[in-house]
């Protein structure tokens, strides 16, 4: 009743300097926010990886291509079910800033490897029919406009050369963590014009993806593989999918790990902000604290009043910044470009961890002024001249 | 006519690091009830500190104060507040009010700590803010009125609780003439009219000659 009143009038006794600490807290969610949302998305692609998928690539180096000939050899090995393989073709859609994934796959079985890639029997059908199709994801259909029927035109850099590709079907993903914006050919058909123009180049496979029988066996058929290529021209190194992709996070690992301490410096910054913004309000009211215990309010009293006003400020700006969050990381998102981060959305967590550290720190803001003017005796409450 | 508050031997000393700041020394004094005492004497004689002691915001160093049979030397700090918001009225040279609280609302600050009811409460209100004449300001903020409204605003708080003693220290210091004789005029009424006991501090003999009794203090001893 009363107290709540009495809580608000003190929020709005300097207008000027409540509304700043209140943007100046809303702005830290959004930065906060933003950072964590940028974090997940990175760790979405370990999420999303399956793990009876094995991963083969050049022991070297990624940019190392395998034989074609390891095909069969791999697939002969007990437990494995299904060996699919593609190539990192990328290539210039419209313009350099069109970033999306663009592979050369094998058409036959990259769907069985990939099931989470929803396609219809007869999109399927017409893909597999003809050499120089494509299936496109989702999200880059919309985004693009694209249809099936329609012809992508890709410059070449790695595979040089002008590249049509006529689109027979569009994936949809099978749930949020699926990435919906790759674009696949025929490796096949790739294969075949860099037999004619770079024949040193045909039968060059980037990668192997291996579908196998049983999760658990994972770590013995990846030994088993490279075991089989060992001392071999190109050694292999074989690991799950969600290794591959942890691998690739970690490599990008000194970035998210700043923007991590990055996250947690912003909730420093408006707890100092806060924290500011509570002891002056709680020393200019000194006298009125003396006057409040004069007339026998308590401890509780006084810490409701102090720490009521810091949670109500640090609740409106934690409020103010979520509700600005979500089309503000909308707007960022159509900066980055399409495909970068498969997944991009603000998580619950990160909403419920907004939340609770905003009225975290403001408990923790009111700590020491409450302490203050717990401890000022009323006689110097009064005789305290701001 | 019989002591309501009895101040015996006491001794206050403030503490500035290890230096001893010696401010009343071995004091002794009763006042009756319904008597109405003022306390004169030099600035940093010690009359506030004295006030203070009476009222219960501070401690003696030695001795006790004992007010309507509570020895308030003994009492621990939140028994103490409970005896202040009970037993005791405070009216500050500076008014004390606060700022963004109304008239009404200022007024009924202390009746929060109490079991009444709202209506009971506005019922109480409004009779002690009529009763220091500002019955028609109660919806004004403190800077909306004058000095001496604000002070009787700060009256009708003192009194809201019907309080067995009053403490004024030098409520009319920061007034002009005819509010300060508007403000006196108001506590010998309570005095008289509502049998209020009331100590007050103050530089102005004016002030003075309206109590029944004048004590002078001078360095910490009465004189
Ligand atoms: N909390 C305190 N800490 C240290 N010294 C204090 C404290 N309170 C009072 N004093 C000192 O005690 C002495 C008496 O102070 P007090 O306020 O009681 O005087 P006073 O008679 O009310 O003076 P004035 O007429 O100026 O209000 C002064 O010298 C003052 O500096
Ligand atoms: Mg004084």
């Amino acid at each position: 009743m009363k107290v709540l009143k009495l809580i608000l009038k003190n929020a709005l006794r300097h207008k000027l300097r409540t509304t700043l600490t209140i943007l100046g807290i809303s702005i830290a969610v959004i930065a906060f926010v933003l950072l964590r949302t940028v974090v997940t998305a990175w760790y979405a692609g370990v999420e999303a990886s399956a793990a009876n998928r094995l991963i083969v690539r050049q022991a070297v180096s990624f940019i190392f291509p395998l034989p074609y000939a390891y095909r069969d050899k791999i697939a002969a090995i007990p437990g494995v079910e299904t060996v699919s393989w593609a190539n990192w073709f990328q290539g210039v859609y419209i313009d350099k800033n069109q970033f999306f994934a663009r592979l050369a796959v094998d058409a036959e079985t990259i769907f069985n490897v990939y099931p989470e890639f929803l396609i219809t029997q007869s999109e399927l059908e017409s893909f597999k029919a003809e050499r120089n199709s494509c299936i496109l994801g989702q999200d880059i259909a919309k985004q693009y406009n694209l249809k099936v029927g329609d012809v992508m035109t890709i410059e070449g850099d790695i595979y040089p050369g002008k590249w049509d590709f006529v689109i027979r079907g569009i994936y949809r993903p099978r749930d949020k963590t699926t990435d919906a914006t790759q674009m696949l050919f025929h490796w096949a058909y790739v294969d075949e014009r860099m037999r004619q123009e770079q024949p040193i180049r045909a039968g060059d496979v980037g990668w192997y993806i291996v579908k196998i029988k049983d999760p658990n066996q994972s770590a013995l058929i990846s030994q088993q593989i490279d075991a089989l290529f060992k001392n071999s021209r190109a050694e292999t190194k074989t690991e799950t999918e969600r290794a591959f992709q942890q691998g690739f996070v970690q490599s990008t690992s000194a970035i998210i790990t700043s923007m991590n301490v990055l996250s947690f410096v912003i909730i420093g910054i408006i707890l100092l902000v806060l924290g500011n913004t509570m002891i002056m309000s709680a020393r200019e009211r000194t006298r009125e604290f003396a006057v409040f215990k004069t007339l026998g309010f308590s401890t509780y009293h006084l810490t409701g009043l102090i720490g009521g006003e810091s949670l109500l400020i640090s609740a409106l700006g934690g409020g103010l910044g979520l509700f600005l969050a979500f089309p503000i990381i909308q707007g960022f998102e159509s900066f980055i470009p399409k495909g970068f981060f498969p997944i991009f959305q603000v998580e619950p967590i990160t909403v419920f961890f907004g939340v609770s550290a905003a009225l975290l720190i403001g408990i923790i803001a009111a700590v020491f002024p409450i302490q203050k003017a717990l401890r000022t005796s009323i006689v110097e409450g009064f005789r305290f001249v701001g | 006519m019989s002591a309501i508050i009895s101040v015996q031997n006491v001794s206050k000393s403030y503490w500035r690091d290890s230096l001893e700041i010696p401010v009343l020394n071995n004091i002794s004094i009763e006042v009756q009830e319904g008597d109405f005492l003022a306390l004169m004497g030099p600035s940093g004689s010690g009359k506030t500190t004295l006030l203070n002691l009476i009222a219960g915001i501070d401690k003696p160093s030695k001795g006790n104060v004992i007010v309507a049979g509570t020895d308030i030397s003994k009492l621990g700090e939140s028994a103490l507040a409970k005896w202040r918001a009970n037993s005791v009225g405070f009216i500050f040279q500076f008014y004390n009010l606060i700022p963004v609280l109304t008239a009404f609302e200022n007024v009924e600050l202390p009746l929060l700590l109490t079991k009444l009811s709202k209506s009971q409460r506005k019922k109480q209100v409004e009779t002690a803010l009529t009763l220091v004449g500002l019955g028609e300001r109660m919806y004004h903020y403190p800077k909306q009125l004058s000095g001496g409204q604000e002070q009787r605003v700060a009256i009708a708080r003192a009194i809201v609780t019907d309080p067995v003693i009053l403490v004024a220290d030098e409520p009319t210091g920061d007034l002009d003439k005819n509010s300060a004789s508007e403000i006196l005029t108001l506590m010998e009424r309570l005095n008289s009219e509502f049998k209020k006991t009331i100590i007050m501090v103050t530089h102005d003999p004016h002030a003075a000659e309206k109590a029944k009794q004048i004590r002078h203090l001078e360095k910490g001893d009465l004189v």
